[in-house]
């Protein structure tokens, strides 16, 4: 098999015929075999010099757990991917590979790249089918408090870090769930929720608590977390929950949604099996949903298998699409519609206050814009109505000042992120750090893990004086 | 702003709050109390310790009676922080209201988060009247309450359709100087609306500085139409359909001054007279066709 390396070619992953899936909640890839993952990673050829780590935000060991499963050794493998990178599954399933680690290898230049990111899925799907968990050791008890606020892929991250270090971690989060986006917005098919709870259960395990419905700013304030229950230190990890709506006449007519509301009544409050479940979503034969990120291909995608017609209205062209790839590829195959070079200009309504249709207008690229991409502009004079029955906004997010109006002293940018230093993620109030997309704006999981990271690195230097240093459960 | 390096110093080793996750398995956030207030209204007193600690006037919570249940909020009618408990009253509406009706004393709650929302601005005014129609006598009552305190002259107008659906008198008499009653059919108090004993007030000269009105939609809408060409002050305490309460979502914006706010964390109280009452109504309908569902399926379910 090695001798003729070159010549494998990149294992894909067997999935759900778009036929079947359309109407089904279920992930759409179901995973490698071990025989196939074995193959998929022979195709690596264990670079010296590996250029996939690079562009790895926190630096997996890439030929390092891909030899492990070559071998067969995928309980080794799982545990250097651990060492850099806390929620594996997750990653292997939602990171832009095509964007991070896989540009990026040296196969790419001849052939497709090593698909890494199914590599990891791979293994973390192993560890979880497995009787005996290996759980992380955990360190003496230090006596420092840490709260965590927000259990998203950031809060998550500095909690595993800390409480294997010896410090009483607490998460304290919003919803009756803890996950973040990962439960409330990554539909089930491309991410189900088992996958979440299943590592969430494992902080639990190794002593995290984590507090739901507690909105802090509201129910406790950061100074009283520190104050009153005597936290050493707080982490800010509530990420970027503000939907942006376009400010186009008929937006607040019933139904338009965010993403996020037709998301979180979805995936997060199961609307999906209404009326099983108490909260409903419009089902509705036409659904419109603006937008060209990740965001919008789960919403378009979610509305289909709600039963309806789904189409995608995007102001640029296909090629300038932020969201993944393999996504676009999949909302394509399942059928649903892309109006690209067009730009809603009204959503037009009922006496009843329902939408009946959207007035669009065609776009045609021009110069490009500060983003880089060619700045798209209206071609006068070509409106256009769509018929459609709901419209779903997928155009950003901001950050949510609820929990920052309440922290005074917490320096923020002009967006109204938190403003950290870049090194150590530390806020402008002393023993305070933040990072994930209340940082950086909506960016992606694994940047939200890495600041996650890199934070818990310097808190515990704070509360310990000890030098940062990776930290690793070997 | 205070120089980096002072703010928030830990004052050493606190008691962390109980461990609520704890309290989340044994089912928590239980009711200690419950009566019926009158056909289909119930009070309910539940265990919720920090948020009885921090609600004031004007706050609200969102609760899930269970794993199948809707986020759905309730204004805090009531906190007792040395007791730990916040009183809601809620009126059985549809499906999740309907499930909390049927819950009594010794039962709990799923999921309890707040306290949400905006409190109600209290200050000194001088003479401020409190309008509470129907259920939303209970809401009012902690903003009348608190204006009192605060050394205002609080005329209370409360309405309802009928005497027995006419809720919480005692305790407005308690929270108010003067307390106004009204009927839709004259069995109780005055026979007519809210805004017929508000508009003798006006007519009387009475020197009213401000009107806070909480009730139906049509019910604020009339009051801040009446209120309006008089340039008295009128808030309004807005109840659109809501998912997460903490502004992550939008399903619960309105306009206001042609301004789209969210109501979770903007509100719920708006200047009544900049408020697109039609938007709001119309909003609130919209998933009639699914509620209707939804308590069909009740015995379905079996919840
Ligand atoms: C629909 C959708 C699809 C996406 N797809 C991808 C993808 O394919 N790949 C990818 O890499 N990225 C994707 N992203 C982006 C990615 O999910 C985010 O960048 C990431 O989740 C950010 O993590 P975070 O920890 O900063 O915040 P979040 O995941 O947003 O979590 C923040 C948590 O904090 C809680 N919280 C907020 N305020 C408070 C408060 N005051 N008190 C207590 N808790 C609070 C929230 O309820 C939430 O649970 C997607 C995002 C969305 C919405
Ligand atoms: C800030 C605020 C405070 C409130 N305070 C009280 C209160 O103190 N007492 C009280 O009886 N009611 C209050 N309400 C209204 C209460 O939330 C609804 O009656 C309840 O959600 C109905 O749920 P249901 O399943 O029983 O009825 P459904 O059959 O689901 O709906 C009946 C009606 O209730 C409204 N509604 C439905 N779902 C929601 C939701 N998730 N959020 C808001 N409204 C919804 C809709 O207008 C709908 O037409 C308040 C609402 C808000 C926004
Ligand atoms: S975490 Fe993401 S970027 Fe890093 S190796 Fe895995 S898939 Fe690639
Ligand atoms: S660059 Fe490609 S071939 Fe080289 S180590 Fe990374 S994954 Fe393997
Ligand atoms: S309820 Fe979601 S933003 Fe207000």
């Amino acid at each position: 098999m090695t001798e003729k390396k070159e010549k494998i070619p990149r294992q894909s992953m067997p999935e759900q015929t778009p036929e079947a899936r359309k109407s089904n909640f279920e992930e759409v890839p179901y995973g490698y075999s071990p025989e196939t993952a074995m193959l998929e990673a022979s195709r690596c050829i264990q670079c010296k010099k590996p250029r996939c780590v690079a562009g790895c935000p926190v630096g997996i060991d890439i030929p390092g757990f891909i030899k492990a499963i070559e071998d067969g050794d995928f309980a080794s493998s799982i545990r250097i991917l651990k060492e850099s990178n806390a929620l594996p599954a997750v990653c292997g399933r939602v990171c832009p590979q095509e964007d991070q680690c896989e540009v990026l290898c040296v196969i790419a230049v001849k052939d497709e790249p090593v698909a890494i990111g199914r590599l990891e899925r791979f293994a973390a799907d192993w560890e979880m089918e497995q009787e005996k968990k290996e759980l992380p050791e955990v360190a003496p008890p230090t006596g420092k408090r840490v709260a965590v606020v927000g259990a998203g892929p950031a809060g998550l991250t500095v909690a595993g870090d800390l409480i294997v270090k010896g410090h009483e971690v607490t998460i304290y989060e919003a919803l009756h769930k803890p996950g973040g986006v990962l439960v409330y917005g990554i539909p089930e098919f491309r991410l189900p929720n088992q996958i979440v709870e299943y590592e969430i259960k494992n902080l639990e395990k190794l002593g995290v608590r984590i507090e739901t419905n507690v909105v802090i700013g509201k129910t406790f304030t950061v100074e009283e977390l520190m104050t009153e229950f005597g936290y050493d230190t707080v982490f800010l990890g509530v990420g970027a929950g503000l939907p942006w709506f376009m400010g186009i006449p008929g937006e607040n007519l019933n139904g338009v949604y965010s993403a996020n509301e037709y998301l979180t009544r979805s995936n997060l409050m199961s609307a999906y099996q209404f009326p099983k479940y108490d909260t409903p979503v419009k089902k509705v034969p036409k659904v419109a949903t603006i937008g060209g990120g990740n965001v919008a291909m789960d919403s378009a995608r979610t509305a289909l298998r709600m039963g309806a017609e789904s189409i995608v209205v995007y102001r640029r062209s296909r090629n300038e699409m932020p969201a993944r790839i393999e996504e676009i590829h999949h909302a394509e195959e399942e059928g649903i519609e892309f109006h690209f070079l067009t730009n809603p200009t009204r959503i037009l309504g009922n006496e009843e206050g329902s939408v009946t249709g959207m007035e669009c207008i065609r776009m045609e690229l021009g110069e490009p814009d500060d983003s880089g991409r060619r700045r798209p502009v209206p071609v006068k004079g070509s409106e256009f109505i769509l018929d459609v029955d709901a419209v779903i906004v997928s155009v950003g997010t901001g950050a949510n000042p609820l929990l920052t109006n309440a922290t005074p002293g917490l320096e923020l940018n002009k967006w109204g992120y938190v403003v950290v230093d870049e090194e150590t993620g530390a806020t402008s109030i002393p023993g305070v750090y933040a990072g994930g997309d209340i940082v950086r704006g909506a960016a992606t999981v694994i940047l939200a893990m890495g600041d996650g990271r890199k934070a818990s690195q310097s808190m515990h230097f704070y509360m310990t004086g000890e030098e940062p240093e990776p930290v690793s459960e070997e | 702003m205070s120089p980096p390096g002072t703010l928030f110093r830990s004052t050493g080793k606190g008691a962390l709050p109980e461990d609520l996750t704890e309290r989340r398995e044994k089912r928590v956030y239980k009711i200690k109390e419950k009566v019926s207030l009158a056909h289909d209204v119930h009070s309910m007193i539940v265990e919720a310790p920090y948020i009885a600690k921090k609600a004031l006037p004007g706050q609200f919570v969102i609760l899930r009676y269970g794993e199948a249940g809707e986020r759905i909020p309730l204004t805090i009618a009531d906190s007792d922080p040395d007791d730990g408990t916040i009183t809601l009253v809620f009126q059985e509406v549809g499906k999740s209201t309907m499930v909390l009706g049927g819950l009594s004393a010794g039962d709990s709650l799923d999921d309890v988060v707040g306290p949400l929302g905006v409190p109600s601005h209290i200050e000194k005014l001088g003479m401020v009247v409190c309008i509470g129609g129907g259920i939303g006598i209970a809401p009012v009552h902690p903003v009348a309450r608190a204006l009192k305190e605060a050394g205002n002259r609080v005329v209370s107008i409360l309405g309802s359709r009928t005497k027995d659906l006419l809720i919480m008198e005692e305790e407005m008499v308690k929270a108010s100087t003067e307390v106004l009653l009204c009927t839709d059919d004259g069995s109780y108090g005055k026979k007519g609306f809210v805004t017929t004993v508000l508009e003798e007030l006006i007519e009387k000269g009475e020197p009213i500085d401000q009107v806070v009105a909480i009730g139906p939609v049509p019910m604020m809408e009339a009051v801040s139409k009446l209120t309006k060409p008089y340039a008295i002050k009128t808030l309004v305490s807005l109840n659109p359909i809501m998912v997460d309460g903490t502004g992550m979502c939008g399903a619960c914006r309105v306009t206001v001054g042609g301004e789209t706010k969210f109501v979770c964390v903007d509100g719920p109280d708006f200047d009544g007279h900049l408020v697109d009452f039609n938007e709001l109504r119309l909003r609130q309908r919209m998933y009639l066709k699914e509620e209707r569902e939804a308590i069909e399926a009740i015995t379905y379910v079996g919840a």
